[in-house]
């Protein structure tokens, strides 16, 4: 399990949709650009990982029950969509860093098991 | 829910609507979820709705979306006015896609969305008539899993 406020200070991220809270853990991690594949793939309850800055990110995981959205790549979605997330309650957090260093750094903690930060 | 007399529901879905694209599933995913059916159903039936509405709006000019559902069951019932399928066991292969740039550009278009509206109902059947549109019946069991 990692928490997303870990996520939050390990990818030096921002949080986009203040207020949200981000204590619940959570117990995996997808990273795609394809919104069919976090369809077909992700598990309810885990995070996102995208370059992917649009309202079909916010809907297909809204969908899906995923907990959090990060953008990677300095990648920001529009206001109309990050007030969507906020109605639906999904975090959304913004990050400069490239999808696999992202990727590279969530799978270190997940290795910790969560305690890595 | 106290008998066995389906609610019922229509939604209307514009082909080329992507500002609006989901908003029927979200819609259908509320519903499920006050009705107090298990998480599992509400994902299940959220995903199949929510690709099947991406379908209309990538390829149909219009389609209705008929939700019923029962203590048992949630069936949805989606008729598009469209191009249809002139091969639908292709398109039912995964990874066959006839999707444009653009739609890949938004996340979508990966050939997955039938197979994936298979996967999460325990019956489909899709009937298609090229030049005139595609009908898809899906349904979900519920397992009785109804707390409300």
């Amino acid at each position: 399990m990692i928490a997303l406020k870990d996520v939050l200070t390990l990818l030096d991220g921002e949080l986009l949709t203040a207020g949200l809270p981000l204590d619940a853990p959570c117990p995996g991690v997808f990273a795609s650009d394809l919104m069919s594949d976090v369809l077909t793939s992700a598990r309810p309850g885990w995070l996102l990982l995208t370059g992917l800055a649009n309202a079909h990110v916010v809907r297909a995981c809204a969908v899906a029950d995923l907990a959090a959205v990060v953008f990677v790549q300095g990648k920001r979605p529009d206001n109309g969509t990050v007030d969507q997330a906020r109605a639906g309650r999904l975090p959304l957090i913004a990050t400069r860093m490239p999808m696999f260093e992202a990727c590279a750094r969530l799978a270190r903690l997940v290795e910790d098991g969560g305690h890595g930060v | 829910m106290a008998s066995e007399e389906a609610y019922r529901r229509e939604f209307q879905v514009k082909g080329g609507d992507f500002a609006n694209a989901g908003a029927a599933a979200c819609a259908i995913k509320e519903l499920l979820k006050e009705f107090g059916l298990s998480p599992r159903t509400v994902r299940r039936a959220a995903v199949a709705a929510y690709e099947a509405e991406m379908n209309v709006i990538m390829y149909a000019r219009k389609a209705r979306i008929g939700l019923a559902v029962t203590p048992r069951e949630v069936r949805l019932v989606v008729d598009d006015r469209g191009p249809g399928i002139a091969d639908v066991e292709l398109a039912m292969t995964e990874g066959y896609s006839t999707a444009t740039a653009e739609m890949r550009e938004l996340g979508f278009g990966a050939g997955m969305g039938l197979p994936n509206i298979k996967k999460n109902s325990d019956r489909f059947e899709i009937v298609s008539e090229p030049g005139r549109g595609t009908r898809l019946d899906i349904l979900i069991r519920t397992n009785g899993h109804v707390t409300s």
